[in-house]
């Protein structure tokens, strides 16, 4: 029974990890359409990109509207650098889509409110996984160890 | 048994169902808009199918957003390869009739698609009674924060989007918000089921 709830632990505090990175991996990737793409002012397109990587594509899984080949982001990156080079920053051009998509939009989280939790539990998860997993063996291993 | 090893399994399972119950009981796909409550962000768009007398407009008309300040306006995002959007143009489209004259304005709004396209499913459809305007760039989708299609926004007569609904609209839930939002209402005594996001 301890150990069907050690393991159950474990494997949630491992789960929650892998889900919380996955985003952020597809946040850093480098980006496919930048290297293809022939940009007439590089420095733009270079904040386009840097930009439209952190923002989800609405109608893809997990992928930013910089990576993704859909008609939307497509759409997305031309707003993105309209906006960009009507004079707008980085963060007003984020803010405007969070205005449209809610704080789904971003690819990370910020770290404000609850969503500190995302970045906060599962390193406590993990932590308190492994404690449980070393405590719950130590137990186990001592009266084998007297006998 | 050992009630207390039990114990500590529920107290491990227990939060991990509920976590599992919590995911498994949202739509993944739906994305939940932060405007309703706000003002709608305003269009000018061009009108490339007129729609039926007494609710025609010429084609290249443009319909703006702000012209409607005072009525009620439903904006329909839709498109021709749109599956569901077929499921709800009757509801829409009639609808539209029904409110034909009162402080009720409807817009289709295309989402990535040719007019040529659209103007040819609308005649295979039988017609649409409200225009259709075409938004290039997907400018004002993106404004509305449009993810797929059929979505509809409803905007009262102060300018305010009231409601999004995704997915294909009906008659009962159209009636139910213009019926209370339209200045002068009367109220629809079989208000259905509609959630405001």
């Amino acid at each position: 029974m301890k150990r069907i709830a050690a393991i159950g632990v474990g494997l949630a505090a491992v789960a929650l990890c892998v889900a919380r990175q996955a985003p952020a991996q597809a946040a850093d990737a480098p980006s496919r359409r930048a290297a293809v793409a022939a940009p007439t002012d590089s420095a733009l397109e270079a904040q386009t990109a840097a930009v439209a990587s952190t923002l989800r594509c609405p109608v893809c899984q997990g992928e930013s509207i910089q990576d993704s080949p859909s008609e939307l982001a497509l759409q997305m990156r031309g707003v993105v650098r309209e906006r960009l080079r009507a004079g707008d920053t980085p963060e007003e051009v984020k803010a405007y889509f969070v205005s449209r998509y809610g704080e789904w939009i971003l690819l990370e989280p910020t770290m404000t409110g609850l969503n500190i939790l995302l970045y906060v539990l599962p390193v406590l998860l993990v932590i308190g996984g492994l404690a449980l997993v070393a405590y719950l063996v130590k137990r186990w291993t001592a009266p084998e160890a007297a006998q | 048994m050992n009630w207390k090893r039990a114990g500590i399994a529920v107290f491990a399972a227990v939060p991990l169902i509920a976590l599992f119950a919590y995911g498994f009981s949202r739509d993944p796909a739906e994305i939940p808009s932060p405007l309703p409550g706000h003002d709608a962000p305003r269009f000018n768009l061009s009108v490339f199918a007129p729609g039926e007398p007494p609710l025609a407009r010429p084609v290249g008309d443009t319909i703006r957003l702000r012209d409607y300040l005072g009525k009620v306006v439903i904006v329909n995002f839709w498109a021709s390869w749109c599956g569901p959007c077929r499921a709800e143009h009757a509801a829409l489209t009639e609808t539209a009739r029904q409110y034909a004259g009162k402080p009720a304005q409807f817009v289709g709004v295309l989402y990535i698609d040719r007019p040529t396209s659209a103007t040819q499913w609308i005649a295979d459809m039988g017609g649409q009674s409200y225009p259709a305007v075409v938004d290039n760039g997907s400018l004002t989708a993106i404004d509305y924060g449009v993810y797929g299609v059929p979505e509809t926004f409803i905007v009262d007569p102060s300018g305010r989007i009231a409601y999004k609904h995704v997915g294909p609209v009906t008659e009962s839930v159209l009636q139910h918000w213009i019926d209370s939002l339209m200045p002068a209402a009367t109220p629809n005594a079989s208000a259905p089921r509609a959630t405001a996001q």
